[in-house]
Order: structure tokens, then C-alpha cells, then sequence
């Protein structure tokens, strides 16, 4: 390590990015397990926020985990959770521990998750956020007030390149980049010739783009995804290679395609960089990576 | 209009039951119309409450009338007296009508027998549907007369979120995606520029966020002072 990922985006080279989920509860052993795994083997990890509207540990608890054990960290940030006086605080924060890198996000629904009681914020949207950080980096907070020590960030957020419609989406992702967004990860993509297609119209804007890969883990998750998950589409054939997979190497075929796809993106120069989304399989991501030839 | 539904019997029931002579007040108007608390439903939610009562061997009468409307003092006045007669009303109002009838008769013991869901319109017959969320600064000119403050599970102002598919929000299959109905029609007017600019964040402090608000029109008021 010791490159601060905003210097490694610049640099050209094939960026990879994955990410850890904090657990619910303080028992952190396990998130610990998994910075000490991938700290090493990645540019950088994303720590989700409160992912899918679930209450856990937060975010920028363990980004600081992975600053004090010597890895980069990207915090995600939604706007789901707080208003703007606690997503600025948060930001100074971050910011003063070390932390140079965020994703900004809207965040799921409160419905969606195990707190539907709760009342959903979302009192900025995702670009409205990447803005609010513009202000804070030029020493002005959301109130028109000056700050005492501005912040700098290496600024991401994230685009649906399957999104059905396309249209309205993409309106978006020019805000976003507009708002000032320097990087995108992007939702997962699994037919790589949509995702060229994506990639031919977002090479106009001056942003990296790291395509999203999620590890399929078996032929149901796959079809679930695809029939159930907003901007998710799994080709057939990837469905029945999963499905024809002996039993028990679901995973192993999983990990195959995922290795298989990142190895095409960069041999092929398709994009900047890949977001490795290995969810509850985060001690499979070096075996991804060994598959792609890392 | 305002838009409401009946609390479930069991719970008006529990309200009342201390109360030997019970008054059920129908509301004519929002929700009348929206078929919740008019005279019908007071008709209906007064037999429910005797039969409840009768099962529940709770003593005492449940009478039943409706008024114009119970957010205004003048309708109050002239069932004024009626009204004293009776230990507890159980007010088929929206919310704002049960608090007019407190804040005009403090004697008055009033319960809600309904629950203020929203303002809105019957989208068909028997189905009403949000429209408005009262946040005193509005946005209908941007959008298109859509409104995303209200129609959008995130009040987003720059288009949709990653949970927009197939033009349905993320929350359920039946809720549309406000944005792709401002996008098509925005389309449909050719108008999809307007999307680019940048909406800054929603000033909140006009809504409740602000503290309670309250409309003053000085031109219309008048002097109580000669």
C-alpha cells in the first residue's frame, strides 16, 4: 500500500476496489479478518452504510479499522440516514482521521430493511452530496459558514449501466459528474457487451469507471437477481454454467466467471478498473483475483 | 383533499370505553367524500361501537350526527350545545378538525376516530392516492406538475435513484417512479433539458421542519381591537 487511491486512479494503471460490510453488533473480529485479508490485495475497500436500509456498525468505523491497520479506505456515505448537519460532521470526521476517499450514495428505502419503522432522511440526494463536499473542500459548509480546515476528497459515486430505462439514468450520472464525481463503481454487470456499450457513451466524461462485479454464488442466486434486483441482468448461458456446475463447486464456478470477466475488462482495456461486490464471501475475493491472473 | 381511514374499531372501542354517553361526529367534507368519516361511516361506526359495547357488556349510549365540517368554528357553534351533552365525542374528522373542536370548546373531551393519512385525490373508485405533502415551498413548475417531494420515496430532485425499474419504485411493484413519469413527460414535451440543471438541496425550514406554520393574510384579517 501507501498510494492514496485518488494518486492510483491517476496513475492509468487497472484500479480494483472491494468491499467489506461491517457486522451487526460490536463483535468486529471477523471485519477485522477481512481488512487484514484484502488491505493488501486491493487499491482500496468500500465499507457499506447501513447497506440495503440494515442497522450495523457504521461505516466510518470501519474505515478507521482499515486506516489503522495500513489500508485505504472508501467510505460509502448515503443520505438516507442523517441530514446535512450530521453527513458534514461525519465528513470533517473522516476527513481528519485520515480518510480521503467517498462514495456517495442516495441509499436504499427505508422499507427495504430491517428497520422499517424508521423515518428515511434524504434530505440531499446522491448529487447534492457530491456538491455539499465541493463546498466543504472549499471551506464553506451547506449554511453558508465558514469552516475552520476545509477537507479534500477523492470523490466517487455509483451508476446503473443495466438500468431499464437507460434514459433517465444517465441524465443522473452527467449530474454526477457534473457535482464533481472523479470515480464510478458501478452496479453489477454481467453481459459485457451491454457493459462496452455502457462504456462507449461514458468515455466522453473525464471520470474513471470501475464496472461492478458481484460473485454469483450458485445458478438461484443468479436467476434471483436478474428477475428480482433493480438494473441487474445475468446472461442465460452464465445462469446455466452456474446450474450445470457439479454440486458443491457452484461457488468455484462463481469465482471462475468473476476471475474470468475482470480478466477480459482489463486485458481488453474496456474500463479503469473493477469493484469486486463479494457479499458474504469476502474471504473468496483473493481467489477472484487469482482467477482474473492478479 | 384530505384523506383518511378509520382507526380499527377495537381501538375506537378502547377510547370509549370508560365513557357512558359517547358521541360518534361525522365530518362532511375531505372525508366524507373519501368515504372515511362523512355520515354514512358515523352511522356505521356508531352501530359497530354499540354492538362492541353490548358484546363487551359496557354500559351506556352511542348517538350519532354529522356536521359540515369540524375545522371551522361557525359549523361547531350550531351543534354547540348537543355537543356538551355528551362525556366524549369521537370525532370522524381529520386530525385538524378533532384539534379545532378542542382548541374552540376547551369543555369538550374529543377522541380521533380516524387516521389522517395524506392529501390527495380518488386516483378510481376507491382508491385515494398522495399527491401533496404541504412542504410550503413548491416545486410543481420544475417537474412537470409531478411532485417527486411527495411521489418520490426520497424526495429526490435530480432524477431517479438505482431502485427505478421498469418505471416502478423500489418499495413495491405498485408505486410508480415519480422520475420516469417527469422524464416522460418532460419527453413528451420535449423538454428534457430541463432535467440538467442541478436542483440545490430543498429549503425545509418552510415545512414542518421549521416549527408549526401559520398563514397570516393582513389584508383579510380582521381588527378585534375596536
Amino acid at each position: 500500500m501507501g498510494m492514496k487511491f485518488k494518486q492510483i486512479l491517476d496513475s492509468g494503471k487497472f484500479v480494483v476496489t472491494a468491499e467489506i460490510a461491517p457486522p451487526k453488533g460490536t463483535d468486529l473480529e471477523q471485519m477485522y479478518h477481512h481488512i487484514e485479508l484484502l488491505k493488501d490485495k486491493v487499491d482500496a475497500l468500500n465499507v457499506t452504510d447501513h447497506q440495503s436500509s440494515v442497522m450495523r456498525f457504521p461505516s466510518l468505523g470501519g474505515c478507521l479499522a482499515i486506516k489503522e491497520r495500513g489500508g485505504e479506505p472508501i467510505l460509502q456515505m448515503t443520505c438516507r440516514d442523517r441530514n446535512q448537519i450530521a453527513l458534514q460532521s461525519d465528513l470533517l470526521l473522516a476527513y481528519s482521521r485520515g480518510i480521503e476517499n467517498v462514495l456517495c450514495l442516495t441509499g436504499d428505502a427505508m422499507t427495504v430493511g430491517d428497520h422499517k419503522q424508521a423515518r428515511g432522511i434524504f434530505e440531499l440526494d446522491s448529487v447534492q452530496l457530491l456538491r455539499a463536499i465541493d463546498r466543504l473542500e472549499e471551506s464553506k459548509d451547506l449554511g453558508g459558514n465558514d469552516l475552520g480546515g476545509a477537507v479534500t476528497y477523492c470523490k466517487g459515486a455509483i451508476v446503473t449501466p443495466e438500468a431499464d430505462p437507460w434514459e433517465p439514468q444517465y441524465i443522473k450520472f452527467e449530474k454526477k459528474v457534473d457535482a464533481g464525481a472523479e470515480f464510478f463503481q458501478t452496479q453489477a454487470i454481467y453481459d459485457l457487451d451491454n457493459f462496452a456499450r455502457f462504456m462507449d457513451y461514458a468515455r466522453q466524461f473525464p471520470v474513471k469507471i470501475l464496472a461492478g462485479i458481484v460473485l454469483l454464488t450458485s445458478a438461484r442466486m443468479a436467476r434471483y437477481m436478474t428477475e428480482n434486483v433493480p438494473g441487474i441482468f445475468v446472461p442465460g448461458d452464465l445462469i446455466d454454467e452456474l446450474g450445470s456446475a457439479p454440486k458443491g463447486r457452484a461457488l468455484q464456478t462463481g469465482i471462475e466467471i468473476a476471475g474470468r470477466m475482470i480478466e477480459t475488462l482489463k486485458k481488453e482495456a474496456v474500463c479503469d478498473g473493477v469493484h469486486i461486490m463479494a457479499i458474504n464471501r469476502e474471504e473468496v475475493v483473493p481467489d477472484i483475483l487469482a482467477a482474473a491472473g492478479f | 383533499m384530505i384523506i383518511a381511514e378509520r382507526k380499527p374499531l377495537e381501538e375506537i372501542a378502547a377510547m370509549a370505553a370508560p365513557y357512558k354517553k359517547i358521541c360518534v361526529l361525522g365530518c362532511n367534507t375531505c372525508v366524507g367524500v373519501c368515504m372515511a368519516g362523512g355520515d354514512k361511516e358515523a352511522q356505521e361506526t356508531a352501530a359497530l361501537l354499540r354492538i362492541h359495547r353490548k358484546k363487551e357488556n359496557v354500559e351506556g349510549e352511542v348517538e350519532t350526527f354529522s356536521i359540515e365540517r369540524q375545522c371551522e368554528f361557525e359549523f361547531i357553534d350550531e351543534v354547540l350545545e348537543r355537543l356538551k351533552g355528551y362525556d366524549l365525542i369521537v370525532s370522524l374528522a381529520c386530525g385538524v378538525g378533532v384539534q379545532t373542536m378542542v382548541e374552540h370548546v376547551q369543555s369538550l373531551r374529543v377522541v380521533p376516530g380516524l387516521n389522517t393519512t395524506s392529501m390527495g385525490y380518488p386516483t378510481e373508485q376507491g382508491v385515494w392516492s398522495e399527491r401533496c405533502l404541504g412542504c410550503g415551498d413548491c416545486v410543481l413548475h420544475l417537474t412537470m406538475g409531478i411532485c417527486p417531494i411527495t411521489r418520490c420515496a426520497k424526495c429526490l430532485l435530480n432524477g431517479p435513484c438505482g431502485g427505478s425499474a421498469e418505471g416502478k419504485c423500489e418499495i413495491s411493484e405498485d408505486v410508480d417512479c415519480a422520475w420516469q413519469l417527469i422524464y416522460d413527460r418532460l419527453s413528451s414535451f420535449e423538454r428534457l433539458g430541463d432535467l440538467a440543471e442541478i436542483q440545490p438541496p430543498k429549503d425545509w425550514s418552510t415545512s414542518h421542519h421549521g416549527g408549526p406554520r401559520t398563514s397570516v393574510r393582513e389584508d383579510v384579517r380582521i381588527d378585534r381591537g375596536e
